[in-house]
């Protein structure tokens, strides 16, 4: 039996037949009302409150999230921190140790220059001419005969010999002035010795103290992120964000590189492992050259690691400071044969893309080939130039590696708390839709059934005036 | 300590060997050359046709040009065969060996009474089966009008050609084609359904311009 069959009632009017299942339906619906009702109700509580629950859920999760990711955060930032104070404190004993080695030094030279300064000034000091002893006996000898011609004579002795000595003394006070002046001049370089000691004193104790608002200024920060202030948690947060995408930025550019890198090995690779195996869909040159660069990245690594640059192998940082030197010497070693292969690789494939070219040329009968081949050593060195100087250059990959990898994990942690903020919101709103979306179907429920519904409310409008006529009677009688 | 290492070398060797790719990346190309009539003054296409095939042929890939005649299912009508080497050197040593024994054969080339197209098609498939390579292509270098000395069996012979991609190249039109071109279609349309019942897929390449679009995957 077909569905028109079982639909059609009256064969011979279909619209008889609908208004016949309609009133059946309505019918029904009628008698089922308050059950439907309460079952509509049921299931859009039932359906609110489990999104209810399951947002809360979500909420609670968002917020242990959020704490560890605090904590993450703020234990990164500590050990950044305590890492930058380690660093200005080492500065700063390498230059306490470097300056003020030399500091007693220094004091030697200020004192000796201080000494002989001193000794300069004294032996500069004028000495005042002492006045003649015997000028008291002539002046006694004059008054014992003025006009004595014997005294007469004395005394022109006397003064002759009075000249002389006068003259002799000026030679000696002009001579004196002189030496003085000698050691005056020779005062200058002294002076200036001890000014540039000074100066030199100053500007150490200047960078020391430069040195020590540096550690004071994270010292603040570093015991802003001891006390877990909000501050230190928006700066470390920002400052993530920041560092993920410089890093990223970096880390893009050393894709470049390794990308360039790979070409330039790539096709010389296949004379030595052959052009024409597979592995899992790959050429095995292609994934040779993979593997060179990867162990060159790795061998980057560890040279950063073993020079304590970057801190991603504690076991590394760890290891003795002979043992440390000795992994950088075989690292570096590696490196320094990696980067000659590669660019034995880049000669080679030049000469191979010359034989390509030239079996191309003598195949399409192209006779422009001879032209180009003049300037190749150019392209030749270039080749080999960069084949040996990016494995270098990819070591220092492992600076933004690091901080990308450390700053990655705040940003992820951040991304799924949005996440999970997002999917609380929704259920939130599920929920809400869910509840009212049950009134609205009851409502709906009902206009489907207006016309009984109508009905019933005519009957009991019509019922309660005889019923409360009835009451009235009964209470006058 | 010697037998940590032994067991670490059987590892690695069976991960490498698990992780090997039995699946064929190579290409198969089968060039066909009419030599029938005045269809030998056309050769100098072809050679065109397979210094290019040539210069875009990788290591490990199949080359092998075979000239159709009277019968020309045998290996004796192979003019030069190559399974390039892996290591591009020694494929760009073989490629002008290659040339070297196609511009002999065209140099000496004469004409054959008739024309076994579905015989060189058969000996392709023979060959290419063999040599199994991921992709196959029969280049077919002929004006497609087969004519079959007596006593030759061809066209009750189904041709098995999955995974086949067959290429005509250089179909020039004859004389009674210009007279009725229905005949030129009518040829045309034959091959395709010879070829397609066979499993294969059918192209017509005129423009020798465009060769490019014989390796467009």
């Amino acid at each position: 039996m077909s569905f028109s069959e079982l639909f059609l009632l009256v064969p011979a009017s279909p619209l008889l037949s609908g208004l016949i299942w309609l009133v059946v339906g309505v019918g029904l619906l009628y008698l089922a009302r308050p059950g439907a009702h309460h079952a509509i109700a049921a299931a859009s509580r039932l359906l609110h409150h489990a999104c209810k629950l399951a947002a809360s859920s979500v909420l609670l999760a968002e917020q242990r999230l959020k704490q560890r990711n605090n904590e993450v955060l703020l234990a990164a930032g500590r050990e950044a921190a305590e890492r930058i104070i380690e660093r200005e404190f080492e500065r700063i004993d390498a230059s306490v140790q470097r300056d003020l080695a030399e500091y007693p030094a220094l004091q030697r030279q200020m004192s000796e220059a201080i000494t002989r300064l001193e000794q300069d000034y004294h032996a500069s000091s004028e000495v005042p001419p002492e006045p003649p002893a015997w000028a008291k006996v002539v002046d006694a000898v004059a008054k014992i005969a003025p006009r004595e011609p014997v005294v007469g004579e004395i005394l022109q002795d006397i003064h002759e010999s009075m000249v002389r000595a006068q003259r002799s003394a000026i030679e000696q006070y002009r001579n004196d002035n002189s030496k003085r002046h000698r050691i005056l001049s020779r005062m200058m370089p002294l002076w200036r010795r001890v000014a540039r000691v000074l100066g030199e004193m100053d500007k150490r104790v200047t960078h020391l103290l430069e040195r020590s608002t540096s550690i004071d200024r994270h010292m603040a920060s570093y015991e802003d992120i001891l006390s877990r202030s909000p501050r230190a948690e928006r700066m470390l947060s920002s400052s993530s964000l920041t560092q993920f995408f410089i890093a990223g930025f970096v880390l893009a550019i050393a894709i470049g590189g390794a990308v360039i890198n790979f070409h330039l090995i790539a096709r010389p690779m296949q004379e030595m492992v052959g052009g024409s195996s597979f592995i899992m869909g790959y050429k095995v040159a292609n994934i040779a050259a993979l593997v060179i660069i990867l162990v060159e990245i790795a061998m980057g690594l560890f040279l950063m690691e073993s020079l304590r640059i970057t801190r991603l192998f504690p076991v590394i940082a760890a290891l003795d400071d002979r043992m440390r030197v000795r992994m950088i010497w075989i690292t570096f070693s590696i490196l320094l044969l990696l980067a000659s292969v590669e660019a034995g690789l880049a000669y080679m494939r030049e000469k191979l893309s010359q034989d390509d070219a030239s079996l191309v040329a003598s195949l399409i009968g192209d006779r422009q080939m001879a032209a180009v081949a003049a300037n190749q050593w150019i392209t030749t060195a270039a080749q080999m130039g960069m084949g040996f100087i990016l494995p270098f250059a990819l070591v220092f990959v492992a600076i933004p590696l690091e901080s990308f990898i450390h700053s990655s994990r705040t940003v992820l942690g951040l991304s799924a708390q949005g996440i999970l903020q997002m999917l609380a919101f929704l259920l939130r709103l599920a929920g809400n839709v869910f509840r009212h979306g049950g009134a609205m179907l009851i409502r709906l429920y009902d206009l489907l059934i207006f016309l009984p519904l109508w009905l019933e409310e005519r009957l009991h409008a019509r019922k309660k005036p005889a019923v409360e006529n009835a009451v009235v009677t009964e209470g006058q009688s | 300590m010697s037998r940590i290492f032994l067991l670490l070398t059987a590892a690695v060797t069976l991960l490498l060997s698990a992780c090997s790719d039995e699946t064929s990346h190579s290409r198969g190309v089968y060039m066909l050359l009419d030599t029938s009539g005045t269809y030998t003054r056309e050769l100098d296409k072809a050679q065109q046709i397979i210094n290019f095939v040539l210069a875009k042929l990788q290591p490990g890939d199949s080359f092998a040009v075979a000239r159709i005649k009277t019968g020309s299912f045998s290996e004796k009508d192979i003019i030069a065969r190559v399974t390039f080497d892996g290591q591009p050197s020694r494929a760009n040593l073989q490629k002008r060996q290659f040339r070297e024994e196609v511009d002999k054969f065209v140099a000496n080339v004469k004409p054959s009474a008739y024309t076994d197209i579905t015989g060189g098609l058969l000996q392709a498939i023979e060959y290419l089966d063999e040599k199994n390579p991921g992709r196959k292509t029969v280049l077919i270098f002929s004006d497609m009008k087969e004519e079959l000395a007596a006593g030759y069996v061809r066209e009750a012979i189904p041709l098995q050609m999955q995974g086949f991609e067959v290429v005509a190249l250089n179909v020039s039109k004859l004389r009674s084609d210009n007279i009725d071109p229905r005949e030129y279609t009518d040829r045309l349309t034959h091959w395709r359904q010879r070829i397609e019942a066979g499993g294969g897929s059918w192209r017509v390449l005129n423009d020798l311009e465009r060769l490019e679009a014989l390796f467009v995957d």
